[in-house]
Formats: C-alpha cells, sequence, structure tokens
C-alpha cells in the first residue's frame, strides 16, 4: 500500500508539472497580454509595469522563473488584482468553492443512488419510470438552465432562498448546490439502477434470499456495494463536471468562488491567476482521482491495492 | 416414516414475452424425514424450477403457481406470505446453490455470510453467533477457519467455497437441504469429496435433503430415493434399486443407457435420440413419446397416469397398463434388470442359466 501510495505520487506530481507547462505556453499564445487593459499608460509607464512584472524577458526565461516560483508554492502575484498573491486570491475564493462542490456532491450522489435504488427494486413500474425520466432531465438540462430556473421560481417567485451572492449564509448556498448537484445526481441515478438490477440477478442475491433476507437487507447489505463499484468509478470525472459547473453557476449565482474569478481572470487575460487557478483545478481532480482509486479497493475486496509484486 | 415435506400437483407457469410457459406440470412427492431424495433429469425438465418454487426463489413477477399445494410443517408455502416465507427461508428449508463462484458474496467476508442466518433466526449475541460460524466452518472443512473467518471469498478455491456454501445451508440445522446441482460446477476429486462431506453432514444433522442432479453416478452415490422428471413432470419415482435396476419408464431407459459404463464393452455412449419438450406448447400425451422408439399410439393422445409397480416405486408410463403390449427394455436395461428380485428379468444367482 505505501509503495503503491509512493508511486502514484510521483505520477501526480508528473501529470502536475505536465499541466503547468502545457498551460503556460498555451497561455502566450492567447492574444492580447496581461497589461493591455491598462490603457493609459504611455510606452515608457508600460515598460516599467511589463519590467515590473517580468513579462518584458524571454518567454523561455519567463517560463524557468515562473516554474521555480512554482515549485516553491508561489503562484506569481495577479495582473489584476492589484498587489494580490494569486496563492492569498484563492485562498480567499476557496471556501464557497468548496462548500458548494462537497454539498453537491453529497447530495447528488446520495439522491442519485436512492434513486438509482428505487428504480431497480421497483424496476418497469410508475417509480422507475419517474426516476428515468428524472435522471434523464438532470443529465440533459444544462446546469445554467437548471441554475437559472431555480432562481427564477424559488428566489424571484416564492422568496424561500437568496437569488446569488454569498451573504446570507447557509441559505446563499443551496440553490447553487442543488444546480450543480443535478449532473451527479442524474448520472449516479442511471448507473447505480443498471448495476442493481445487473446485480439483483446474481447467484449471490439468491442466496440472500434464501437465507431469509428481507428486501431492505438485501438492496443495502448485499446489493449496494456491489452495485456500487463501477459508479466509484465514475465519480473522478463526475468531480470534473462539477468543477466545470461551477465555473458557469458561480457566475450565475453571482458566488466569489474560484470559477467566477477564473472567468473574470480569462477575460482579462490575467495570466498569473489563470495559471494559478488551472493548476488547483487540476490538484483537485488529480487528488479526488487518486482518492477514488484508494475507495475502489476499499469497497471491493478483490482489488486491494498493492505495489506490484513484494 | 414421517413426511417432512409433501409436494402435491403443483403447477407452476412463466409469464414470459412469447407466452405462458408450463415449467411444471402436476409434480406430485414426498419427502421423509432423513432421508435423500434426489431428483434427476435433463436440463430444462423442472428439477431446479421444482426446488426453487419449494422455497419461493422465483421471480414474483414472472412465475404463478397454477394449481396444487406445498405442504410443510402444516402450513402451504404456495400461499404462504413473503413475511413468513422468510423466517422458513434459511431456517427450516436451505439450499446450495449450484455454481460456488457466483453463489457467494464477493465484498463481504465469508465469516459475516455464515452468520448472517444465524443472526437472523435465533436469538443470540454477536459473539456466539462467531462462536457457531467458527465451529460450523470447521465441520464443513474449511482448517484455521479463525482466522479465514475474516477472508472474502476469492481467497478461497471453488471447493473450499462450496464448503463455505454448505455451512451457509446449515447455519440453522434446517429440515429440509435442497441441493441444487451442488457437485456439478465441481471437477471429480472435489465433486467426491464434497458429497463425502454432504453424506457425513446428513448423519450429524439428520436432515432431509433433496439432491438435484444430472449425474446418476452422483444419485448412485448419495440417494435413497429417486425422483426421475421430464418435461415438467415426475415420470418414475422408486428406491435407488428400483429405478437403477428395475427402471419402467422409457425415459429412464435412455437416461440409464446413456450413463457411461466400465463394464459394458460398448463402442459408442448411448444418447436419447431429440431435444426436451417445448414447454411453450406442452405435447397432448406423453412428452417423451416423440422421442421414445417404444411410444404407443394413446402416448399420443392421453397423459399416461402413474402406474403403481410396487409400494415404492411409480412410473408414468402406457406400458404398465394391463392391456399394453409387451416390449423388451434396451440390452444393457435387461442386464441391469437380471439383477434385481421382483423384475420379470430377475436370474437366481447359480440358478437355471
Amino acid at each position: 500500500m505505501v509503495k503503491y501510495v509512493g508511486k502514484r505520487l510521483i505520477y501526480m506530481f508528473l501529470t502536475m508539472f505536465l499541466i503547468a507547462t502545457a498551460t503556460f505556453f498555451l497561455m502566450q499564445t492567447l492574444p492580447g497580454s496581461p497589461i493591455a487593459s491598462y490603457n493609459k499608460l504611455n510606452e515608457s509607464q508600460r515598460a516599467i509595469v511589463e519590467k515590473k512584472y517580468g513579462i518584458d524577458k524571454p518567454k523561455p526565461v519567463q517560463y524557468a522563473i515562473y516554474m521555480k516560483n512554482l515549485a516553491q508554492g508561489d503562484l506569481g502575484t495577479s495582473f489584476v488584482f492589484k498587489g494580490k498573491s494569486v496563492n492569498d486570491l484563492l485562498a480567499s475564493r476557496f471556501k464557497p468553492s468548496f462548500i458548494l462542490g462537497a454539498q453537491a456532491m453529497v447530495f447528488g450522489t446520495i439522491i442519485g443512488i436512492l434513486l438509482g435504488i428505487i428504480a431497480a427494486l421497483r424496476q418497469n413500474t410508475f417509480w422507475d419510470y419517474g426516476s428515468t425520466f428524472f435522471a434523464i432531465l438532470g443529465i440533459s438540462i444544462p446546469s445554467f438552465v437548471f441554475a437559472s430556473l431555480l432562481q427564477y421560481w424559488v428566489a424571484s417567485e416564492w422568496h424561500l432562498l437568496p437569488v446569488g451572492l454569498w451573504n446570507d449564509g447557509w441559505k446563499s448556498s443551496i440553490l447553487p448546490s442543488i444546480a450543480l448537484a443535478m449532473g451527479p445526481l442524474a448520472l449516479s441515478a442511471r448507473f447505480i439502477r443498471t448495476e442493481m438490477i445487473e446485480v439483483l440477478s446474481s447467484d449471490y442475491i439468491t442466496l440472500a434470499k434464501a437465507k431469509g433476507a428481507n428486501g431492505f437487507e438485501i438492496a443495502f447489505k448485499h446489493a449496494l456495494r456491489n452495485a456500487l463499484i463501477p459508479l466509484v468509478t465514475v465519480l473522478g470525472p463526475v468531480a470534473a463536471g462539477l468543477v466545470t459547473g461551477s465555473l458557469v453557476v458561480e457566475q450565475i449565482f453571482a458566488i466569489p468562488g474560484i470559477g467566477e474569478q477564473f472567468v473574470s481572470s480569462i477575460m482579462s487575460n490575467d495570466h498569473a491567476t489563470i495559471m494559478g487557478t488551472t493548476l488547483f483545478f487540476s490538484a483537485f481532480l488529480i487528488v479526488v482521482i487518486f482518492i477514488v482509486d484508494i475507495l475502489y479497493g476499499i469497497i471491493d475486496p478483490r482489488i486491494r491495492l498493492s505495489g506490484g509484486k513484494n | 416414516m414421517e413426511k417432512i415435506l409433501q409436494v402435491k400437483d403443483l403447477e407452476l407457469s412463466f409469464h414470459t414475452f412469447a407466452g405462458e410457459v408450463k415449467a411444471i406440470r402436476g409434480v406430485s412427492f414426498d419427502l421423509k424425514k432423513g432421508e435423500t431424495l434426489a431428483i434427476v433429469g435433463e436440463s430444462g425438465s423442472g428439477k431446479s424450477v421444482t426446488t426453487k418454487s419449494i422455497m419461493r426463489l422465483l421471480p414474483e413477477s414472472s412465475s404463478e403457481f397454477k394449481n396444487g399445494q406445498i405442504l410443510f410443517d402444516n402450513k402451504d408455502l404456495t400461499k404462504l406470505p413473503e413475511r413468513d416465507m422468510q423466517k422458513i427461508r434459511g431456517k427450516e428449508i436451505s439450499m446450495i446453490f449450484q455454481d460456488p463462484m457466483t453463489s457467494l458474496n464477493p465484498t463481504m467476508p465469508i465469516g459475516k455470510q455464515v452468520m448472517e442466518p444465524i443472526l437472523k433466526h435465533q436469538k443470540v449475541s454477536k459473539a456466539k453467533a462467531k462462536e457457531v460460524t467458527i465451529e460450523l466452518l470447521k465441520m464443513v472443512g474449511i482448517p484455521n477457519a479463525e482466522v479465514r473467518y475474516k477472508m472474502y471469498p476469492h481467497q478461497f478455491s471453488g471447493g473450499q467455497r462450496q464448503r463455505i456454501v454448505i455451512a451457509i445451508a446449515l447455519a440453522c440445522n434446517p429440515k429440509v437441504l435442497i441441493a441444487d446441482e451442488p457437485t456439478t460446477a465441481l471437477d471429480v476429486t472435489i465433486q467426491a469429496q464434497i458429497l463425502e462431506l454432504m453424506k457425513d453432514i446428513q448423519k450429524k444433522v439428520d436432515t432431509s435433503i433433496i439432491f438435484i442432479t444430472h449425474d446418476l453416478g452422483v444419485v448412485a452415490n448419495v440417494a435413497d430415493r429417486v425422483a426421475v422428471m421430464y418435461g415438467g413432470r415426475i415420470v418414475e419415482v422408486g428406491t435407488v434399486d428400483e429405478i437403477f435396476y428395475n427402471p419402467q419408464h422409457p425415459y429412464t431407459w435412455g437416461l440409464l443407457s446413456s450413463m457411461p459404463s466400465l463394464d459394458l464393452e460398448e463402442e459408442r455412449l448411448y444418447a436419447i435420440p431429440g431435444t426436451p419438450p417445448d414447454l411453450l406448447n406442452p405435447p397432448v400425451g406423453d412428452a417423451f413419446a416423440l422421442r421414445s422408439e417404444y411410444a404407443l399410439k394413446i402416448d399420443l393422445e392421453q397423459a399416461p397416469p402413474m402406474f403403481q409397480v410396487s409400494d415404492t416405486h411409480y412410473a408414468a408410463t402406457w406400458l404398465l397398463h394391463p392391456n399394453a403390449p409387451k416390449v423388451e427394455p434396451p440390452a444393457s436395461i435387461i442386464e441391469r434388470m437380471k439383477t434385481f428380485p421382483g423384475s420379470r428379468y430377475y436370474e437366481t444367482k447359480g440358478g437355471n442359466v
């Protein structure tokens, strides 16, 4: 296990390095420059600013400096939010994004799993069709449409929850979390339904029934854990979906999260912030995938991890 | 002897997209206390369905009892509510399945799987249940049970897994144990071990066993009585000796002739011609008539009733009717009958040769 984790960590760093390099050079090909918006500057002032941020140097040198700083955990200074380091920016904006993402993930998968189980146990009945319909809606309606609908009905028409912003404590997080949760919810419902139907027809379920187990015990003690295995595999991509989903949803609800900042930094060509956010998202995803792989082994004893031959 | 389980005129159908499949078409048999009843027949003859219907393990949505009763402990299992049925399953009647590779839950330690029916049906503490579990695992021959108790199914071989499945079935000392082809998925040496184990256990716990198999060699080894099933019906039932040495139904003749034997010097193994009947449209008369060279005209028109051969031996074939023509069974069957007192070909040893 230790050997396995060590090996994985090395690969994770390698992946981060590749992502950093690719993003850095891709960003250089973007039209415009970070200080293009400083349009009141004359030539010599512009040169001073460029020198200050180090963007007057050749690209390879800039890259080397950036990577050196990155190795020390320094993501550079924002061009737009003057004088603030990207580290500080991310730190202050991390909390809302994390809360939304985590709530959406937990809510989405739990409700999705329950819907999937109900659909599988009541196959080809009203419950099954209902949950399938719900899941298809969740998959096919983009999160921004759903977010706007929630804003219109729940917030604006019924005045139940705030329309947006992050100033009303937990209440502010409910609507965006629900909007974000639709994707994972729909996906897990579909996955669990298919898997449960498969698992419920297997011999060991018949044996469990032959032992005298009731429907509840069969579904939750015997079938669910086996049906979860494939779902865990897709949870990584689901987390990715949440990350990209949050870009849009945070924008719609005007939540000062990382996604919202990412979008505005791209708009303003804020290289350091784009890099910092991209790397942050990548690191997050890589860690999630790593956790999923570990979870996989915990759920399925047949694939307990080892670092190869001992 | 006391009858522990009685199946009377059982009829069961499956509802499929193609129509109603009459999988069991009037099956009756008794199971006596402490005996082993083997049910033999080819694939699709309804032997597994019969036993699964006793435990009500068939999907409720697609299967339906059309007629008959399954009497156990003064209760008709065909009419028992699911909740009461759960109290019988695993406690009074339990089952061993065919494929040990798929019948254990891969994500649950085996100890927990053996313990489950104990905790479910008996009011005992977890510690006590664990103790019983380890005893059971030892009894079925799992070495080092205290340690292996925590292991998962994939850490055991096929034979060991079947031993674990047997331990699960025995956990609550059931009155009836149904073994649905318990050795079919195992290789021959392991088969013999599992059969020995089952015989030992039956002596120890005095349970009645219904043993389903298509392997007549296994039947000769374990059974007290044999029921031969064909096309959703029992066509012949009797003691092992009666079925093996004085068979009356042409289908039983066919089954016995298709059994490999070391004594007979035949070049090719006999195979029953044709295929099993289509139970979507079951044949009118004797279901075996179309494959039988002994078929009479009436076989195609009317299903034969059970004719009594002896107190314990019955066969459903018109050949036993007083008006039926006398036919000669295949040579190998006559050889068998010669050794059975009471058969018409019986030759006393050293007698008139």
